[in-house]
């Protein structure tokens, strides 16, 4: 199986990781302008067809596939090719990059200028840049980081620039052009532009595509785009996208390219910069529209501490040997191969199994910082936590994220006392301290009155702040709490209904976490064997059975996700509750997040991170595919019919109320 | 009657002398081509009485290619050396194939791999003889033997494993028994009394298949009996008026070309195989030759065949050069890989030797170039006898096996032609390719077909480079097998491998078949690179043939035929996966059975087993191919 190879079970504490270097270190020593200037000679793919970023332009417009699909737009609109050709024209104007050595120059002078000023360093696993040297050499490569914030594809290219490497060319949302300036200035270091939506427009896919497959097959640079498709708010990994996958793995799918060598990188940020921001969009508070002068302003954020950046450059992953077994090549034989093509089922199977692993090599591969197990530790105590009790929960914790495989990034040579309080200063804005008392709080002080709404909202954006970070150590519990919470609500020590209740949940959760589909019973093995070798469960033939000392670890396994079940129910709940028949879906989100505010006004709920929307539409995403709600579209708008039988037993079973329909048990 | 045929034949004998006696003088003037043909064994009177004896082994190798005298090796001064007088290679010392055959493989004069010097006769099991039906093969005075010798020499083809085999002395299953018919009713007999004593009966013709076609099946528990055509060899009659020519089916292609030849005729049918190959080989294998675009195919040139089953004789009634008569039941036949019957006897086209031959060759700076040119030739149709493309690789292939240069004049400008090349056009001497070009004709229409490929060429950046390197080139591919030979004494294994691919794909195909073999290669332990080369060999409206040679060094693997196999196998799954045919004209035999179902889809191969099951229900053709 291709994906064991991809994806070995883990042994966590065997795994070796790479060393990481200070790259800011060198930068706090030598002249920034000579680095900017200095020679760049990037090592260069062996099959590369050397050309400039204008003449790609020709290529791709000359191309059959476009021709082809030109001729088909022109003779379905029964506007003249030419018409169409030039809007192709147009469309890829918009769209390409103009990558110049200048402006990367500029860029890499003044990004020193700011790395420095907002981090105390950024690390990179060097290996793992001797691997993508030797990468790059090898086959058109594809970079595919997590994605969390803007500074991402900003640090990519420096780094990039910094190991001579071949700078990428980067798929970009289409918000940012309207950056008057900034967006010319991205374009001129390698990004280009795609549309948010272009779901039927034939011509755009064609341009879009073709440009991208130009660019892999010549060799002209590597490609780098985000799976997730855009910034994660949350700091979870997002369900991936396959559209540009499939784009980047066609050419080999059809004999074009030998190998695609596919690199996860993960970017992990000790405090994000958007922190507050994502909260408050969270929240509905609509995101700032993208403008420079909204940039300028955000020099404010230059004064302040953001600790230190890791990138990790994972081990490429060689598109042949995911799709060895899988794909069966020869289904391309019969149509000339520059006609456009659907993916087949099983092709799109393939590739939705392949992001989601990639996904998932990049969530394993995210460099952790204590203060996340910190924040863990204040979400489940709203009330506050002493010093002393903190730090020894906190080095528990510790010891069990080690046990499950995190990537702890964890000082070696400070007590854990001294970690704690050096982790609680860079984020003192979340947090007040008093009398010993550690407590998730609003710091800034009060101003004038405020309203009840208010307060909540406040309130919310420290927890959802402080979330983001807990949410980054969720994939290491995830699978574990899954268990610890069916066998709580299973009642029965029997592992059948353990795993029907293990099931169920992971089912439920399937928009909200990263857990590759067809992977239950693996899924269920692995949260088993973790538990175990932790002696917290036995595992016998026919049961499971909870050990004398494994009480703690459960609890807290539950409270892991606790907010996610509440958070759920509370959707639930809402469309249960909920009278209007013609509910529309734009009118959703609004709506549960008044009903949401209004039962933490009540004082009915106290989870405040039922009020993300990203949660809601999560929770909206399942119920759907669980076809407990159904989509109608009604002329412009699309409304909601909700099952309220179904909801409501959903929210039941949520809530450990009944025990879980038996599905079919797959193999155990 | 009597006194009427024996007339005839005196009246031949005389004119087959007169050709005996005028030939020395009016070699270099008569037959152009003959001059050019490096390839072709110098003409041995002698040889065209009884070119292929019974005894195959007195004048060929029973463990490697080709004619016991011909071969590669290394003299005392360490250079490399072709024996032998039959090709114009023979007797010349080649000073850069030792160099080539280190940088290229990493092969020494120090690590030798010698072959098992004689066959060991005691390792061939004893004959599993069907007693009764040697009776009544006796009776009906069919040739037979159940020397080991013999069989041994029947039971094999030219796969790397079969030679490399046969080399550490090992010998496999072979057949009982070899029989030798000499005409089309002896085949009938012989076919009739296997059916009566059931005994498993394996068609032998000229014993190149590189398809495992002729391994006896370890699954045959019946006597197995090899039927070798070799001595139904004669060309029955020559039609002048519709210029076709009836031939026994036994006949190998130098001797059909030779005494067409002879009588101003030619088939144009030149398989690389030709000096060895069978008339009936060609037939049962959809065989292709280099001089297609002139004279076509196996099945273009076929008018008529015979051919004997078990149900009896098939055959057409009539020689009309086309019919709708239902599905072509030649087509049930050729590609039937010996599985079905005997092809006994043969009516095809033949056509006047053409007046003027001309090779000629062209560089171009990459493959790609070379590709588009041979592809633009193909659209305007316009593509000479014969038009190849060899990589890189096979580029300093070539050059290594320059013979030594007699005059320092030669030597000088062959130094300015590469400096004009490399220096003044810039061609990078690690990219450039060349095609080889083969013109037939009227002289005055083979200068102007050769202008208009030039010209065609010029457009690609290809730069004429004369007629040696064509030669050379062609030269290349029949001594190729000989050199397989001298690699295996050096710890060098190899073979070829082919496929036909659309137009678009030829170069995606070749680039990511190449790279599969170096990979899989590196993978499986070998040592050192392999060498992983290809050509365009022909040119068709819709696509190309290509060939692939691969071979590498295998000192320090435990199990190199293992290897070999199991590389040859990805790169055949690499070929299919972009799109390239299973065989182009190798046939599939039993080493590429397995894809069979996937090539031509279930219901095909349904068909072709529902044929098998009408004509042979008692699968007395047992070899097992292609089904």
């Amino acid at each position: 199986m291709a994906s064991r190879a991809l994806y070995s079970p883990r042994h966590p504490m065997l795994k070796k990781r790479d060393d990481f270097e200070d790259i800011l270190e060198e930068r706090r020593r030598s002249s920034d302008l000579r680095y900017a200037l200095r020679c760049y000679t990037p090592t260069l793919y062996k099959g590369l067809v050397p050309c400039k970023a204008s003449m790609l332009k020709n290529i791709v417009l000359q191309s059959d596939h476009l021709q082809y699909v030109i001729k088909q737009v022109s003779s379905e609109s029964g506007d003249s090719a030419e018409c169409v050709a030039e809007e192709a024209s147009l469309i890829l104007d918009e769209m390409a990059h103009r990558l110049q050595l200048s402006t990367v120059r500029f860029f890499a002078f003044t990004l020193s200028k700011a790395f420095k000023r907002l981090f105390r360093s950024v690390c990179v696993n060097e290996e793992g840049i001797q691997r993508l040297q030797q990468a790059v050499q090898e086959h058109p490569v594809v970079l595919l980081p997590s994605h969390r914030s803007y500074m991402d594809f900003l640090m990519m290219s420096y780094l990039l620039y910094m190991y001579d490497l071949p700078l990428p060319v980067i798929a970009a949302g289409m918000d940012f052009m309207s950056m008057k300036f900034i967006g010319e200035m991205l374009r001129m270091s390698g990004a280009f532009f795609i549309r948010r939506s272009f779901g039927g427009d034939k011509l755009y896919w064609a341009v879009f595509s073709e440009y991208v497959k130009t660019m892999l097959r010549n060799g002209y640079a590597p490609i780098e785009f985000f799976l997730e498709g855009t910034r994660s708010r949350t700091c979870k990994s997002l369900t991936p996208k396959t559209g540009l996958l499939n784009i980047v793995m066609e050419p080999f799918f059809k004999g074009e390219l030998f190998d695609v060598n596919l690199v996860p990188v993960s970017i992990s940020y000790e405090r994000i910069l958007e922190e507050s921001l994502y909260a408050c969009e969270l929240l509905g508070v609509p995101k700032p529209k993208e403008s420079t002068s909204g940039l300028l302003k955000a020099r404010r954020v230059l004064s302040e501490d953001y600790g230190s950046m890791h990138v990790y450059f994972g081990h490429p992953v060689s598109v042949r040997s995911l799709a060895e077994g899988k794909i069966n090549r020869s289904q391309y034989n019969l149509l000339p191969r520059h006609i456009p093509q659907k993916p087949r089922i099983d092709t799109h199977e393939f590739l939705n199994e392949a992001a989601f692993r990639l996904v998932r090599i990049q969530e394993e591969n995210m460099v952790l910082k204590p203060w996340v197990l910190i924040a863990t530790l204040l979400l489940q105590n709203p009330d506050g936590l002493d010093l002393s009790s903190l730090t020894e929960q906190t080095d528990w914790l510790r010891h069990l994220a080690l046990a499950f495989g995190a990537f702890l990034d964890w000082p070696d040579h400070e007590t854990c006392s001294e970690v704690i309080s050096s982790s609680l200063a860079l984020h003192r804005h979340l947090l007040s301290v008093s009398a010993g008392n550690v407590q998730l709080s609003v710091t800034d002080a009060p101003q004038v009155e405020t309203t009840p709404e208010e307060a909540v909202f406040h309130r919310a954006v420290i927890v959802l702040s402080c979330a983001s970070y807990r949410n980054q150590i969720l994939h290491v519990f995830l699978r574990p709490a899954l268990l610890a919470v069916a066998m709580q609500s299973a009642n029965s020590n029997r592992k059948d209904d353990i795993y029907n209740c293990f099931n169920f949940l992971r089912n439920m959760f399937s928009n909200e976490f990263i857990l590759c589909p067809g992977d239950s019973v693996q899924d269920f093995e692995e949260a088993c064997y973790l538990l175990m070798k932790r002696g917290v469960l036995q595992v016998l033939e026919q049961e499971i059975v909870m050990s004398a000392s494994g009480h703690s670890t459960l609890t807290f396994l539950c409270s892991v996700l606790d907010p996610f079940l509440q958070g759920y129910q509370v959707v639930c709940r809402y469309l249960c509750e909920e009278t209007n028949e013609n509910l529309t879906e734009r009118e959703f989100i609004p709506a549960v997040r008044n009903f949401t505010l209004n039962l933490i006004l009540a004082g009915r709920l106290k989870c405040y991170e039922a009020l993300s929307s990203d949660l809601q539409k999560n929770a909206l995403a399942a119920l759907l595919r669980l076809k407990a709600v159904r989509k109608v579209k009604v002329g412009d708008q699309v409304t909601l019919k909700v099952n309220k039988i179904a909801v409501n037993s959903l929210e039941d079973t949520l809530g450990g109320k009944i025990p879980t329909q038996k599905p079919i048990l797959a193999r155990l | 009657m009597a006194s009427n045929s024996s007339s005839t034949a005196q009246q031949r004998l005389r004119i087959i002398a007169g050709h005996l006696q005028k030939r020395p003088g009016d070699e270099n003037t008569s037959v152009a081509a003959h001059e050019c043909k490096a390839e072709t064994p110098r003409s041995n009177p002698s040889s065209s009485v009884t070119p292929v004896p019974k005894r195959r082994q007195e004048i060929m190798k029973w463990n490697g290619w080709g004619y016991s005298d011909s071969r590669f090796l290394y003299n005392k001064k360490g250079q490399a050396e072709f024996t032998g007088k039959r090709y114009r290679l023979s007797g010349l010392i080649l000073p850069s194939l030792k160099d080539w055959m280190e940088g290229t493989f990493g092969a020494t004069l120090q690590h030798k791999s010698p072959a098992t010097p004689t066959l060991n006769l005691s390792a061939v099991a004893p004959p599993n003889l069907n007693e009764p039906f040697i009776e009544d093969l006796k009776a009906a005075a069919v040739a037979l033997s159940h020397d080991p010798e013999d069989r041994v020499f029947r039971a094999h083809g030219h796969c790397l494993h079969e030679i490399f085999a046969l080399r550490e002395g090992k010998i496999g299953r072979v057949p009982d028994m070899v029989v030798w018919p000499t005409c089309h009713s002896d085949v009938e007999k012989i076919v009739e009394l296997a059916c009566k004593h059931n005994v498993c009966l394996i068609p032998y013709g000229g014993g190149t298949s590189v398809s495992s076609a002729l391994e006896c099946p370890h699954e045959e528990t019946r006597s197995i009996v090899s039927l070798d055509t070799s001595q139904m060899n004669r060309i029955l009659w020559i039609d002048d008026k519709n210029l076709t020519a009836h031939v026994e089916a036994g006949i190998i292609g130098q001797d059909l070309e030779r005494q067409l030849n002879d009588r101003g005729y030619c088939t144009g049918h030149e398989p690389d195989s030709m000096e060895f190959s069978s008339l009936g080989g060609w037939v049962a294998t959809r065989a292709s030759g280099m001089k297609k675009n002139v004279y076509g195919n196996i099945e273009d040139l076929v008018v008529h065949i015979k051919m004997v089953t078990p149900r009896g004789v098939i055959e057409k009634s009539c020689l009309g050069p086309r019919m709708s008569t239902g599905p072509d039941i030649h087509h049930f036949i050729m590609g039937s890989e010996g599985t079905l019957g005997v092809v006994t006897e043969v009516t095809m086209k033949i056509r006047p030797i053409p007046e003027y031959q001309k090779y000629g060759s062209v560089v171009f700076p990459n493959f790609q170039q070379g590709v588009a040119c041979l592809r633009e030739v193909a659209r305007q149709r316009c593509a000479p006898a014969s038009i190849r493309l060899m990589d890189n690789e096979q580029f300093q292939f070539g050059h290594a096996l320059k013979p030594q240069v007699s005059s320092i004049f030669t030597s000088f400008l062959d130094g300015l032609k590469k400096f004009y090349i490399t220096k003044f056009k810039g061609f990078d001497p690690h990219h450039l390719c060349v095609a080889t070009l083969l013109f037939e004709g009227d002289r005055g229409r083979v200068l102007q077909h050769e202008k208009q490929v030039y010209d065609i060429a010029a457009k690609f950046g290809g730069l004429a480079a004369g007629e040696d390197n064509g030669q050379r080139g062609y030269m290349l591919t029949f001594v190729i097998a000989y050199l397989r030979d001298l690699g295996m004494d050096y710890y060098v294994i190899g073979e070829s491998f082919e496929t036909s691919v659309p137009w678009d794909r030829v170069l995606d195909l070749c680039r990511n078949v190449k790279e599969r073999i170096v990979r899989e290669c590196k993978e499986r332990g070998v040592q050192f690179p392999p060498l992983s080369t290809c050509r365009v060999t022909q040119t068709y409206d819709a696509g190309a043939c290509v060939y692939f040679y691969f071979a590498f060094n295998y000192r320090g693997l435990s199990d190199p035929v293992h290897v070999y196999e199991q590389v040859e196998h990805a790169a055949r799954e690499e070929i299919l996966a972009n799109g390239g045919s299973l065989s182009h004209h190798h046939g599939v035999g039993k080493l590429r059975k397995e894809w069979m179902k996937e090539s031509v889809s279930s219901v095909g191969l349904g068909m072709l087993k529902s044929v098998k099951e009408y004509v042979d229900p008692q699968n007395i053709f047992g070899n097992r191919n292609l089904l």
